[in-house]
């Protein structure tokens, strides 16, 4: 029996798509492939960033080289003219003849343009093809004014090309609004806001009746409204019309309004013939995007296999950036729905617009607008596709979480296919198995899937899930900190505050069991540090600590440490900066700038440490606490001493809080920040604590954060002096020392805390808890009794004492070896280290 | 095998660990030990290795129970090694472990 021969008419994305996927398929086929295009398939989504300096070639999908790798027989630059159905062959214009048993038609659509008599002329163009940038390009040449006629989707990227050819640009819409087809009345008028603030010209509800030679420029439009418009050029992208021709030539049923009509097999009206993309209609719909185009061509090659898939539709929620202004649309964007209930958020100080439409019975998301702001596509697209419950206050999922809204998705309502834990491609599902085959812990679910056993930073959620999950099935939900002790970090914060108890063999005797572990050791070190800020290498507090806090620096993953010395506000002294030279130079440290403006030295052995300090503490260096669970910087940008735009000092702002809180022990480390200007160079607003300078004095941000999951910081309090505002931050910090859960950072603390930010304020500004001073004489304790640790600690021979890589022993770490790369060490592989290993010994 | 002195028991730190450089079979081996001054064994030794993190670090983290394992926490990824056994919790790894007496002041370690 000779091979199946499959011949794919159109190579654009979906066509590519076909033809990659059946080559790559067990399908025994000859498969020939027909474009009309000369270049074979390209990127046609990103075609506007051709305009922005991208070479045509780079958004090539294919060459003919790898499709002939495929053994694909491809032709360019010939249409098909003729489809012959009895014999089965198709005939291209060019005269040649392809034989089929299966034909498959992906001929796409053609921009529509309107029958506007002049529409012919030179310099009417259209916008759909490598082609067309190339006539547009050369149209612009040295002009000034473009039009696009058409405000939707196409449209807009248009007008964003014509702008960056240096055009002043126009949209001319047909309709009342831009985007008619995915946004709300309300979005597409903030869409339109947007957009003319960069620029481009909006004209809505205009309906052009001729095209004329203009009197300035080259072209002129004529209104229905008798307004004119004169220009250089006039791009076509009002809608897109299936390529159907060739199969309404050859009798295939087409839909009403255009379109080769396909069942869920994608097959037309002739079993031999499937059509995909944007030439195929479903039930008179035709899918305009390439996502589903691509599940078509899917659906379509499985029907040659055994294993068949159906195509029933496709979700056309779309999130995309257009002329820089974020656009979503999801479902039922406009709320069209039976009974459809609406939300809308509009910020025109922000030009953010988001509307939410919920089902009659307020349960279930039907779809959304957004503009200005897609923070909250993710998770509406989730509610939205899983047909999860909404919150009694759907509002709140399009509301600013700065008014105590629920933004997140939580734990309990992330579908099982949500993904928890990257590193290990750890979904919901698998640790919802995990816990129904027996793990009861967040210790036995982490063995069992591995999740938060990569970066780990999944950690806080994967607690969340299993929580949930455990609390769902009836099971009590543990919030102990650990075995040893039956209270969370918060309980125990209060016991040791009111029993004054100074040990932890005094605290797991009276309050805990067993010997304690490396989760409950640590945290009651830090609260034992908060409260009485004692030297953490006293000798009852030295078992408690991490190796990093017990050497104080910051362990590598070659068992090697980085050193960090404190450089308050970022400001340093020349002299300063070439001692960190001297001393990375003679320890043959790597050294690297920091994110919080200071340096680090990596590589240091811990035999060396106290030695690297003595020297930096001799230049004027303290400790730097990058090892601890602690503050770590407060950065600054250099503010009005030195700035144009500065209003205050910030550099001396930053200076003295980083040396009033230095050495403050919390529950997770803490970072500052403090700018001299709302420019904000500083990116105060993504700390824990962040001071934005005004005219009249400062504004305090509380709880921001960036790493992992990022926040911006709430705006706390305004215009604040300078001793209002340490009064607030003591009470701040005291507080969340307090309360917080071991290892949480502000930013989830606050969102955790009942009552949010205005039980916060009134806790700190209105003294509602009664607790104020007592929070700020705790402040004022840790304050009073600050010591640089390093330098109490190379002062004692008791502290050296752990200093030593081996109790009996001057000889170092053999296995701890180094290369050199862009002239500083780093740590040697492996593979590496075996090469060496035999020259290091010796 | 014999048993060998390895340092004193001031050499060590209460509840926690140090490090040593011992001769087995002419080769130098990293021996991490911890003094658990409430036990009844008081001192127990494994391979300074953390096979899972591939550094020298054992006799670094922090020693306690999980149930009724005695266990040491790598400070690297901090999973659980048996301090009896040298057995990983969490995973399928196992570091070498040696028997280690108290001898009035002095650390003896069968090597």
């Amino acid at each position: 029996m000779s091979k199946l021969k499959v011949v794919v008419v159109g190579n654009g994305m979906v066509g590519h798509h076909y033809v990659e996927t059946l080559a790559k398929s067990d399908v025994d086929a000859d498969i020939c492939v027909i474009g009309g295009e000369t270049r074979p398939a390209y990127d046609r989504v990103h075609l506007s960033e051709v305009f922005d300096g991208k070479d045509p070639s780079d958004l090539g999908l294919t060459t003919r080289e790898y499709y002939e790798g495929l053994g694909v027989d491809a032709h360019f630059g010939d249409f098909v003219a003729k489809i012959d159905r009895e014999s089965k062959k198709v005939v291209t214009e060019g005269g040649q003849e392809f034989d089929y048993d299966k034909l498959v038609l992906a001929t796409g659509s053609y921009p529509f343009v309107p029958p506007i008599p002049g529409h012919d002329q030179a310099h009417c163009l259209a916008y759909r093809t490598i082609d067309d940038l190339a006539e547009i390009k050369a149209s612009a040449k040295g002009k000034k004014v473009g039009v696009v006629v058409g405000g939707g989707l196409l449209g807009l990227e248009c007008a964003n090309a014509l702008k960056n050819l240096g055009l002043e640009a126009h949209v001319v819409e047909f309709a009342p609004g831009l985007m008619g087809v995915q946004l709300d009345d309300g979005g597409s008028q903030m869409l339109r806001r947007k957009i003319e603030a960069l620029g481009v010209q909006v004209h809505t509800s205009k309906a052009t009746e001729k095209i004329t030679q203009g009197d300035t420029h080259r072209l002129k439009m004529e209104f229905a409204d008798e307004t004119e418009l004169e220009t250089d050029m006039i791009v076509f992208s009002a809608g897109i019309r299936p390529y159907d021709q060739l199969a309404r030539d050859a009798d295939l049923k087409v839909g009403e309004r255009g379109g080769i009509e396909i069942d869920y097999q994608c097959k037309t009206s002739d079993e031999n013939i499937f059509a995909v993309g944007e030439c195929a209609v479903l039930g008179n719909f035709i899918y305009g995007l390439v996502a589903p185009g691509y599940r078509m061509a899917e659906a379509a090659v499985s029907q040659l296999t055994s294993d068949k898939t159906s195509f029933t539709g496709a979700d056309m929620s779309t999130k995309l950036k257009l002329l820089g202004v974020d656009v979503g649309s999801i479902g039922d964007s406009k709320g069209n729905s039976d009974g459809a209930l609406g939300f809308v958020f509009s910020d025109e100080r922000e030009d953010v617009y988001k509307r939410l439409n919920v089902s009659a019975d307020g349960k279930k998301v039907l779809g959304a607008t957004l503009v200005g702001d897609c923070d909250d596509y993710d998770t509406l697209l989730q509610y939205y596709l899983n047909e999860i419950d909404l919150p009694e206050n759907p509002e709140s999922l399009i509301l600013p979480a700065s008014d105590g809204a629920v933004p997140a998705l939580g734990a309990d309502a992330l579908p099982m296919t949500a993904s928890i834990c990257s590193c290990h491609n750890v979904s919901k599902g698998d640790i919802v198995e995990a816990i129904d085959g027996g793990c009861t812990t967040v210790a036995d679910v982490k063995g069992c899937t591995k999740a938060a056993t990569g970066c780990g930073g999944c950690a806080a959620l994967l607690k969340n899930v299993v929580d949930f999950e455990l609390g769902a099935r009836g099971l009590e939900v543990n919030t102990d900190i650990c075995e040893h002790f039956k209270h969370t970090r918060q309980d125990l914060f209060t016991i040791v505050q009111s029993t004054q108890i100074k040990s932890f063999d005094e605290l797991i005797d009276k309050h805990g069991s067993g010997s304690g572990c490396d989760i409950c050791k640590p945290a009651v070190a830090s609260i034992l540090a908060s409260l009485w800020n004692e030297h953490v290498l006293e000798s009852d507090l030295v078992p408690l600590q991490d190796t990093n806090d017990t050497f104080m620096a910051n362990m590598q993953k070659d068992g090697t440490y980085s050193v960090v010395p404190r450089v308050p506000g970022g400001e340093i002294l020349p002299d300063q900066l070439i001692v960190l030279g001297e001393v990375a130079k003679r320890y043959s440290l790597y050294s690297k700038i920091t994110g919080g403006q200071r340096v680090d030295l990596f590589g240091a052995r811990m035999n060396d440490l106290p030695e690297i300090w003595s020297a930096l503490i001799d230049a004027g260096f303290e400790t730097g606490h990058a090892y601890a669970k602690a503050l770590r910087t407060v950065k600054s940008c250099v503010g009005s001493t030195w700035c144009r735009y500065g209003v205050q000092d910030s550099v001396g702002q930053a200076i003295d809080l980083e040396n009033r809180y230095k050495g403050l022990r919390t529950p997770h480390k803490l970072k500052m920040g403090v700018s001299g200007c709302t420019r904000e160079c500083a990116e105060a607003q993504s700390k824990d604590v962040g001071v934005i300078a005004t005219e009249s004095g400062w504004n305090l941000y509380v709880c921001g954060n960036g790493g992992m999951k990022p926040r911006h910081a709430d705006l706390f309090a305004t215009d604040l002096d300078t001793p209002t505002m340490i009064k607030y931050i003591d009470r701040f910090l005291m507080f969340y020392v307090r309360t917080a859960d071991r290892l949480q950072r502000t930013s989830t603390w606050l969102e955790n805390l009942e009552g949010g930010l205005e039980y916060l304020q009134d806790v700190i500004i209105n003294d509602s808890l009664g607790i104020a001073s007592e929070l700020e004489k705790q402040m004022q304790h840790v304050v009073d009794t600050y010591q640089c640790e390093w330098k109490t600690a190379i002062n004692d021979q008791d502290k050296l004492k752990r200093f030593r890589q081996f109790v009996n022993s001057d000889k170092e770490d053999e296995a701890v070896l180094f290369v050199e790369e862009r002239g500083q060490i780093r740590p040697a592989t492996d593979a590496e280290k075996k090469r060496t290993q035999f020259k290091a010994v010796s | 095998m014999s048993a060998h002195k390895i340092c004193t028991v001031d050499d060590l730190i209460p509840d926690s660990g140090v490090c040593a450089l011992v001769r087995v079979n002419g080769l130098e081996e990293q021996v991490a030990l911890f003094y658990l001054p409430h036990t009844e064994q008081k001192v127990f030794a494994i391979n300074n290795w953390d096979p899972l993190g591939r550094a020298n670090v054992l006799s670094r983290g922090i020693v306690g129970n999980i149930g009724d394992e005695l266990v040491v926490a790598s400070p690297l990824y901090k999973q659980h090694f048996s301090l009896l056994t040298g057995k990983c919790l969490e995973e399928d790894a196992a570091v070498k472990t040696y028997p280690a007496t108290l001898e009035g002041d002095d650390i003896m370690l069968m090597a």
